[in-house]
């Protein structure tokens, strides 16, 4: 049996958790094991007939699962694989999913693969998995020993897909929580202001990396973002070290992955921790001095030369066809 | 105030990689090292609650020899301590057999608090930290930007899409930390030339029966064709008449 430990936010499941059941899915089709999905929260039973195409849909509602309980969460998780011996154990690979299932794992005793984007299955059992190492831009094929292999699936790493059939079963899963699975709650929840549009919104980003040289430089990048439809202004991990930006803005490994039509690289080397975050870009266009900046090779459209000359001339250009 | 920070030795890769002709590995030849992103903040907010809370902080490693260079560049910056638990072959540690080691060393050491980067920038395996809290059966929260100390408490937030999070855990607690929640600052000469100095306790540590194995790493594809637009100034009409393709303008 193959377990699949969902997410879900403001009572829908989220995109990631869809993947892992189209994951799950897919697993069982070519290992002839079965899907049980396990649902945790509070009001999350509704949506356990929406989970067509597999056999099982276990809940496990609690009025005080609310809010981020992780130890609470991965009490329930590591209660539900003790009770049905899955084979193999997949959840979403997002930043509560890792932390959920690195705790599962603890607990377990059990190893973990973090952010699978491929499973191989010989002879009805998991042989090995790929995993993305350094955010994507290595990956690494990994055999897991202990069992049951838990895994976690990275964002995207397939598209979420509905299947017909019928409706699961659905049972109710009840764990009594510990005083220590409630140690860790989240007290409050402060939202943040939303201001213009965001890097993950935008359909145009423009980035701007070490090539800009000052905070002063980004301004032009703002003029040029406030011409084009729907763009804001992201940065790279030096230009934020360098307190050019904010650390909101930067794009890459540790920053924001973004995935608009567009991405206007400006004086950005394309070091490995940045193109991370932008790959997802429809296109990428790079404006560098050096012919043989890296960026380069990852690029759909080169322009070689000086941003602070290109950029201002680009601004210019096209307010003249506003103008007209 | 006793705060441990653990760091990870990782290659600074620049703009790509080669990997070994065996493929198990990132060839490092010509390539510097650095501590990995999310620790280096780790390190700076060790160094910052010392100075406004007092007491003493330890950086740890589990690396390399070699890996000295990151627990120096950590006691440059401020940090007091330094632990190396020498594996010649941490690349091939997995997480549980990472977190046994530092959890076995730094058990009886008595620290406050015990910072972790959220994921390391190489494995990305997202669980050290989490697992040191199991075994030292600690509270844990992951992903944090933001930190603050108040008498036996932390307040600990982590930004998601929604807003910030707010946790209030009792220390001793163990905390992962993200890029964003300082700037890590330069270490002074003066703190590069004394930090050659410091004693750093060392302790040869074997690695325990895996639970993964690494069989090979591997490059994804990548598929763009690049087009050059031109040079400088005059490829500007070229972009406009992209930018107008895409529905930009």
């Amino acid at each position: 049996m193959i377990l699949a430990i969902l997410e879900t936010t403001k009572g829908a499941l989220t995109e990631t958790s869809l993947e892992t059941v189209t994951a799950a899915r897919d697993l069982a089709h070519k290992s002839n094991y079965s899907v049980t999905a396990l649902l945790m929260g509070k009001g999350v039973s509704a949506l356990a007939p929406t989970l067509k195409g597999i056999q099982t849909v276990l809940v496990a509602e609690d009025s005080r699962l609310e809010g981020y309980l992780p130890d609470a969460l991965a009490g329930i998780a590591a209660h539900a694989i003790r009770q049905k011996s899955p084979k193999i154990v997949l959840a979403p690979g997002t930043e509560t999913g890792n932390d959920l299932m690195a705790r599962v794992a603890a607990r377990l005793n059990l190893g973990l693969a973090t952010n699978c984007v491929e499973f191989f299955v010989e002879g009805g059992s998991l042989k090995r998995v790929t995993r993305s190492n350094w955010g994507g831009s290595l990956l690494e094929e990994v055999e897991i020993l202990s069992s049951p292999a838990l895994l976690t699936l990275a964002p995207h790493a397939l598209a979420a897909q509905s299947a017909d059939g019928a409706a699961p079963v659905v049972e109710s899963f009840s764990v009594t929580l510990s005083e220590k699975d409630l140690r860790v709650w989240m007290k409050e929840l402060i939202p943040t202001e939303k201001k213009g549009i965001s890097l993950t919104d935008a359909k145009v980003v423009i980035g701007g990396g070490r090539g800009m040289g000052s905070a002063e430089a980004f301004k032009m990048l703002e003029e040029l973002a406030s011409l084009l439809h729907n763009a804001a202004v992201g940065a790279t991990r030096v230009a934020t070290n360098n307190n050019w930006r904010p650390h909101s803005d930067q794009i890459g490994q540790t920053g924001v992955q973004i995935a608009p039509d567009l991405y206007i690289a400006c004086g950005i080397s394309g070091a490995i921790q940045h193109m991370v975050g932008c790959k997802n870009s429809k296109k990428i266009l790079a404006i560098n001095k050096d012919p043989e900046a890296p960026i380069f090779q990852r690029a759909d459209y080169g322009v070689i030369g000086d941003l602070h000359q290109i950029v201002p001339a680009l601004i210019a250009e096209l307010k003249k066809l506003k103008g007209g | 105030m006793k705060v441990l920070v653990c760091i990870k030795r990782v290659p600074d890769t620049g703009g790509g990689f080669k990997l070994t002709s065996d493929s198990m590995r990132v060839d490092t030849t010509n390539v510097g090292f650095a501590i990995s992103p999310h620790e280096e903040c780790a390190v700076e907010e060790a160094i910052r609650i010392i100075e406004k809370h007092g007491g003493s902080s330890t950086v740890l490693t589990l690396g390399p020899q070699a890996a000295q260079e990151q627990l120096r560049e950590a006691i440059a910056k401020g940090i007091n301590n330094a632990i190396l638990l020498e594996a010649e072959d941490y690349e091939f540690w997995d997480p549980a057999a990472t977190a046994s080691a530092i959890a076995e060393t730094v058990k009886s050491m008595g620290f406050d608090l015990l910072l972790f980067g959220n994921e390391s920038a190489d494995t990305c395996n997202y669980q050290v930290g989490v697992r040191v809290a199991y075994l030292l059966d600690l509270p844990c929260v992951t992903g944090i930007k933001a930190l603050e100390i108040q008498n036996n408490k932390a307040i600990a937030k982590r930004e998601t899409k929604d807003g910030w999070e707010v946790y209030e855990v009792p220390l001793p607690a163990v905390f992962t930390i993200r890029e964003g929640i300082n700037t890590p600052r330069h270490p002074s000469l003066r703190g590069i030339m004394s930090a050659k100095k410091v004693p750093i306790e060392q302790k040869k540590v074997t690695r325990p029966a895996p639970q993964l194995v690494r069989k090979a790493l591997k490059k994804p594809q990548e598929g763009r064709q690049l087009e050059i637009l031109g040079q400088g100034v005059e490829a500007v009409p070229k972009i406009i008449e992209k930018l107008r393709e895409m529905g930009a303008i």
